[in-house]
């Protein structure tokens, strides 16, 4: 069988991605016709560079949630003889199916590996993304709303951990055996916990979105008892639950679990990002603390908590939402990065930079390998730097 | 002014020991040391023994006294066999008779220039470190050179005329830059100009042979991949600050008294609109630590970067430790510069 051309190769491709291509329809449609009803979002549609971004964005959110049906392989499937093979070389055996990107070193198809990829990507990064705003929300509003030595103390470490080469963080905390070295709690049922460097970072760092919801509720519905009880009891059992899965790897119904290596991963790009976040939510903070809204709110005898999440905290979210698209799009660069040193989620993982570390051993030979995942990860990146870009001038224009 | 730096210097000394602390303590985990003892000793060491070697050549006292020794402000430990021979961290861990041994000094850490010796190189640390940074230091060179000047004149020229059609696309090829890390840039820039695929082969996809001479053909991709993700990041913080000078009064009053637009731009916009980008260019070093690491792993440059890949990958404690107190200084020191230089560059700031 022949080779196909690039226009079929092309035609090919755009095909498989027909779900992605219905989704991104309905959303932009509709999200067109409410736009007056979206606040920040319906004005991206005013901005032609943000509404580029988003689209960028929503194809690759399309392209994770439908990687099942866009994939013609599975990503670890090898088929034999299809090793390093260009792009659109027909798959040995099997009549009318193609490798449309080619195979990769170890046979299996470049582009079902792409799509694929894009999950580890989507989830991994959001993710930890928002926990780390979790951690620089809960520390940067007291820091930058009470001053004095929390502000002294906090700002500290916060540089401290700034002033950290980043790469040289993650070669020290992303290493296989720094999990298993610690002292060893027996938990009940038989688990156990280690109590390593990454085990003690996920224990902190995940008590922060609880404390946050907690003290969220609490400041809020102080005077309203029945809304009080209801919140604070739903947190702490849906936020106990989680953590006790997350963290101890202990979830009596098995739906909360993270992957040992993915957990390492998870708390140090978190750890990394949570004083970039801290120190914007800081200097936010000391901005809009002189407001007249937050004087009234401090005569109307409102406690401190209340000010800085429901005063505060709403009228920051700009700056905010900006940083958040932003710092998803670092977040991706640096997970691409732990996988360009081989230190990602697992050595067989889809995951884009791994493919990338693959591949640039032989580049000059076969380029096919590598560079569609850094293509993809450009895009995604572009897509939210841009998004971000346009969030920003709308927001400035209120 | 003086009272400023005192404090910034010592909130930065104490910051370094804190952050060489952290390292230490990382890099000397218990996993670590096994594999040392393992490597230095005898690849078949059963458990005990891994203990009774790291227990001989002081590897088990306390955490802070070890930290200590390796900073040089305690004296180096040392250990007297039965036959009245002396080992110790400034003799060596070959016991020698105990008046060769007094020859010694008592503290050698790194305040007394004693980096360690690298179990991969087989060479003392200092050396290594100082060779790999004169690397390094001229990758980081021509990377400035290309960086600098690119982003600034693309900053200036977009925030000149804020909304225009150049403003729009030099503000999206900034942002494409700066989406764009170091491994895709160096991947793609591979590709096109030195693989099979077009055929350029304009230039080498490698440079190793860039560290004893250093031609355009085998330098210019790794310092061009390394220098645009930085550069958008710069041009867009030199084109919001030139954009915010633009609609100062002073540039209306220029404007209204009749000079002309280049004018005005060059003699009044221009060192206003340059002062946030120092302390961006300043702090943006270290973070291409990060991008140093990457492309001479990518380019087989085999620099301070490399050297870091290196240590890691061969547990080299000495070396990986020697590595981090520099990454650290280089990091904290540009800091102090772009406070200092922002003082100094904007007359409006007072230290008190």
């Amino acid at each position: 069988m022949e080779r196909l051309t690039t226009l079929e190769i092309t035609t090919a491709i755009l095909g498989a991605f027909t779900p992605v291509w219905i989704g991104l329809a309905v959303i932009l449609v509709l999200s067109w016709i409410f736009r007056g009803k979206l606040g920040l979002y319906g004005k991206l549609f005013g901005s032609p560079i943000g509404m580029f971004g988003l689209i960028l964005v929503l194809f690759w959110i399309l392209t994770a949630i439908f990687a099942d049906q866009i994939a013609p392989y599975d990503a670890l499937d090898q088929v034999s003889g299809m090793k390093n093979k260009k792009p659109g070389w027909p798959v040995r055996g099997l009549e009318g199916e193609f490798y449309w990107l080619g195979g990769d070193n170890l046979a299996r198809d470049v582009f079902s590996r792409l799509v694929l990829g894009s999950r580890q990507v989507m989830i991994i990064a959001p993710a930890a993304t928002l926990f780390a705003f979790m951690v620089g929300i809960t520390l940067g509003l007291p820091a930058g709303f009470r001053g004095g030595r929390t502000d002294t103390v906090l700002t500290f470490l916060a540089n401290l951990v700034l002033a950290f080469p980043v790469i040289l963080l993650f070669f020290l905390l992303v290493t296989p055996e720094i999990r298993n070295d610690g002292t060893v709690y027996q938990l009940w049922g038989g688990r156990t916990w280690i109590a390593s460097v990454p085990n003690i970072l996920a224990l902190v760092l995940f008590l922060f979105p609880i404390v946050f919801f907690l003290v969220l509720w609490t400041s809020k519905y102080s005077h309203r008892k029945d809304k009080l009880f209801l919140s604070v009891g739903l947190t702490l059992l849906i936020g106990g639950w989680a953590y006790i899965g997350l963290v101890f790897n202990a979830d009596p119904l098995g739906v909360f679990y993270m992957d040992p290596n993915l957990l390492n991963i998870f708390v140090s790009v978190v750890f990394v990002n949570a004083p970039t976040v801290f120190r914007i939510v800081r200097g936010v903070t000391i901005d809009i603390k002189t407001r007249d809204y937050v004087a009234a709110a401090q005569t109307r005898g409102e406690r401190p908590w209340y000010i800085m999440l429901w005063e505060i905290l709403p009228n920051a979210r700009g700056p905010l939402i900006v940083d958040f698209c932003l710092r998803i799009g670092y977040t991706t660069i640096l997970l691409g990065t732990l996988g360009f040193f081989g230190l990602g989620v697992s050595p067989e993982s889809p995951d884009w930079g791994m493919t990338i570390n693959e591949g640039r051993k032989l580049l000059s030979l076969y380029p096919h390998l590598a560079l569609p995942p850094a293509l993809a990860l450009m895009s995604l990146v572009l897509g939210l730097n841009l998004l971000a870009d346009g969030l920003r001038e709308e927001s400035l224009k209120d | 002014m003086l009272s400023f730096l005192l404090r910034r210097s010592g909130v930065m000394l104490l910051t370094a020991l804190c952050l060489t602390f952290v390292v230490f303590f990382l890099v000397n985990l218990d996993p670590n040391l096994e594999k040392l003892a393992k490597s230095e000793g005898n690849q078949r060491m059963t458990d005990a023994q891994v203990e009774s070697w790291l227990d001989r050549n002081g590897y088990r006292q306390p955490l802070v006294k070890r930290y200590g020794e390796w900073l040089g402000v305690m004296p180096g430990w040392t250990r007297t066999t039965d036959e009245g021979a002396t080992a110790g961290r400034c003799i060596g861990r070959t016991p020698v008779p105990a008046e060769q041994a007094e020859q010694a000094a008592s503290y050698c850490g790194l305040l007394q220039g004693n980096w360690g010796f690298s179990t991969v190189f087989k060479e003392p640390v200092g050396g290594i470190v100082l060779n790999k940074l004169g690397l390094t230091g001229k990758l980081m060179f021509f990377v400035l050179l290309v960086m600098v000047p690119s982003a600034l004149v693309i900053g200036v020229i977009a925030g000149m005329r804020e909304g225009s059609k150049t403003d729009r696309t030099l503000s999206t090829f900034s942002i494409l830059t700066t989406s764009t890390p170091e491994y895709v840039s160096g991947v793609i820039l591979i590709v096109v100009f030195a693989s099979r695929l077009t055929g350029l082969r304009w230039f080498n996809g490698t440079a190793a042979s860039a560290m004893e001479n250093a031609t355009f053909s085998n330098f210019t991709l790794p310092v061009i991949a390394l220098a645009l993700y930085g550069m958008g990041y710069i041009a867009r913080m030199t084109r919001a600050s030139m954009a915010e000078v633009m609609q100062e009064q002073y540039i209306r009053t220029a404007r209204l008294k009749g000079l002309g637009f280049y004018s005005v731009v060059l003699k009044h916009a221009l060192r206003n609109a340059l002062i946030a980008p120092f302390t961006v260019i300043m702090l943006q070093i270290p973070w291409l630590l990060t991008g140093v690491v990457i492309i001479e792993t990518l380019f087989n440059y085999k620099g301070f970067g490399w050297t870091l890949v290196q240590a890691v990958g061969n547990n080299d404690i000495e070396t990986m430790m020697a590595v981090s107190v520099v990454a650290v200084f280089v990091v904290l020191i540009t800091q102090l510069i772009s406070d200092i230089g922002y003082v100094f560059l904007n007359p409006r700031i007072r230290v008190s």
